[in-house]
């Protein structure tokens, strides 16, 4: 008799607790009840739920609300992969990729025929260590090192070094923008894949100085801003910089360019 | 009243949760990406453990040590907590949906958390009273907080650094981790009567 109650006790009481909390919650969900945003819940529902935290947010609902706010990208869990992203696009009501496919473009064309080095680097063969002495072996504050970290880590295998500068290849790039993430010097920049005006300099010296060490640093002369009819070029600190939501692609631009930089 | 302060200043320092106990690693590393985030999760992690503390006092002293049943207190916890914490995460998106919105994401995350749990049974095993055992479950949390910020910031300069490649990724995030509990071991030697 002492034994079954010391077997019961225990098992009445905790039945008993956890009808209650049950019970209490129950009500609880419909007392307290207010409404979502549809969406975050479907993708919450497609995540999968294993709030690991790979994507940078709290949790699977976390990130599916900051998916359905259009904080984080549709591809953002690293767990699901394609498959997960491929729904997560279909509540969206968006292409898994993003809606303007988009290219890397290193943002710089001096080689080591037509950019000055300041000093001979001899260290680990990586963009982000020679970025530390010095900011990198060309005397231009913002010049491509050329050590081919944005290649080492592009998931496409779309970037080779070529003379000293990062070059990609827009068939083969993705527009994943991990190269962005990497380059020390932040000279990478996401462009619209059919793009085919861009500035070849991030240089943002005065033009008498861009000239000393770079023959193909922007210069600032603004011709392009000039000739471009509709407005989409300016020229900020010493740099032209196009406007892709003006940019009508006539390439007029890059024809009067006198440094070349500008290209199509 | 220099009681209470002493076993505050025992949780966030010498005894603490995340840097000598150990206790709340999962959140510590997964969610210390951001200071920005990792302090949403301190906030949730103080707000519940504070509540929870006081929950399962409650629970262990009206309930199960007048039954006899202070070996079930693990499971008697786990049921409370996990219940708290849904109920006030219902409580706050129906009522306070700001401070839904700053908290709410990262509550579902801490219903049986090891830290939290850890809290509720540590109190039982110090024989803390009521009042103590509130402190002790705020200032705990104050302690994780503070670990979680802290560690985000070291994240954040982690980024720009260039270890070996075999260590890049989360070998390194649990060698930094180390270090800082390593440091904080420094602590430990502090004696208070």
């Amino acid at each position: 008799m002492e034994m079954l109650k010391e077997i019961l006790t225990p098992a009445i009481v905790f039945i008993l607790l956890g009808v209650l909390m049950g019970v209490l919650l129950a009500v609880a969900t419909k007392v307290f009840s207010v409404k979502v945003d549809e969406r975050a819940e479907a993708i919450g529902s497609v995540l999968p739920g294993a709030n690991c935290g790979g994507c940078g947010y709290a949790g699977c609902s976390a990130l599916a609300e900051a998916i359905a706010k259009g904080e984080a990208k549709v591809s953002a869990c690293t767990v699901g992969g394609a498959e997960v992203a491929a729904k997560v696009a279909e509540i969206m009501g968006v292409e898994a990729e993003s809606a303007v496919k988009m290219r890397a473009q290193v943002m710089c064309s001096g080689t080591h025929d037509n950019a000055l080095k300041k000093y001979v680097y001899e260290g680990a063969d990586d963009c982000a260590a020679a970025a530390r002495l010095g900011g990198g072996d060309k005397m231009c504050p913002v010049g491509c090192i050329g050590l081919g970290t944005c290649a080492a880590h592009c998931p496409f295998e779309a970037i080779v070094v070529d003379n000293g500068i990062a070059v990609v290849d827009p068939k083969k790039c993705a527009g994943c923008g991990v190269c962005v993430a990497h380059c020390p010097k932040g000279l990478i920049k996401l462009i619209p894949a059919e793009a085919n005006a861009w500035v070849g300099c991030s240089c943002y010296d005065a033009g008498r100085l861009t000239r000393t060490y770079c023959d193909v640093g922007c210069i600032g002369c603004k011709l392009c801003v000039k000739v471009c009819e509709a407005g989409a070029i300016t020229v900020d600190k010493h740099v032209a910089k196009i406007d892709y939501n003006k940019c009508t692609f006539c390439g007029k631009c890059a024809e009067k360019c006198p440094r070349k930089i500008i290209k199509l | 009243m220099t009681d209470i302060f002493l076993i505050m200043f025992a949780a966030i320092l010498t005894e603490n949760f995340i840097f000598s106990r150990f206790y709340g690693i999962c959140p510590f590393l997964g969610v210390s990406d951001k200071p920005s985030t990792a302090l949403g999760m301190g906030m949730a992690v103080t707000f519940v453990m504070t509540l929870s503390s006081a929950a399962t006092y409650a629970v262990y002293y009206l309930l199960l040590e007048p039954l006899g049943l202070e070996y079930l207190k693990t499971i008697a916890f786990i049921l409370v907590i996990a219940s708290l914490v849904q109920f006030i995460e219902m409580f706050l998106k129906k009522y306070i949906p700001t401070l839904y919105s700053s908290l709410g994401i990262y509550l579902p995350l801490i219903t049986t958390n090891c830290a939290v749990l850890g809290a509720a049974l540590v109190n039982i095993q110090e024989q803390n009273s009521f009042v103590e055992s509130v402190a002790f479950g705020f200032a705990s949390a104050l302690g994780f907080t503070m670990a979680i910020v802290v560690f985000a910031g070291v994240r954040a300069k982690m980024q720009f650094s260039d270890p070996p490649k075999a260590f890049r990724g989360f070998p390194i995030l649990l060698i930094a981790a180390s270090l800082a509990a390593m440091a904080f071991s420094g602590f430990s030697g502090m004696k208070f009567s």
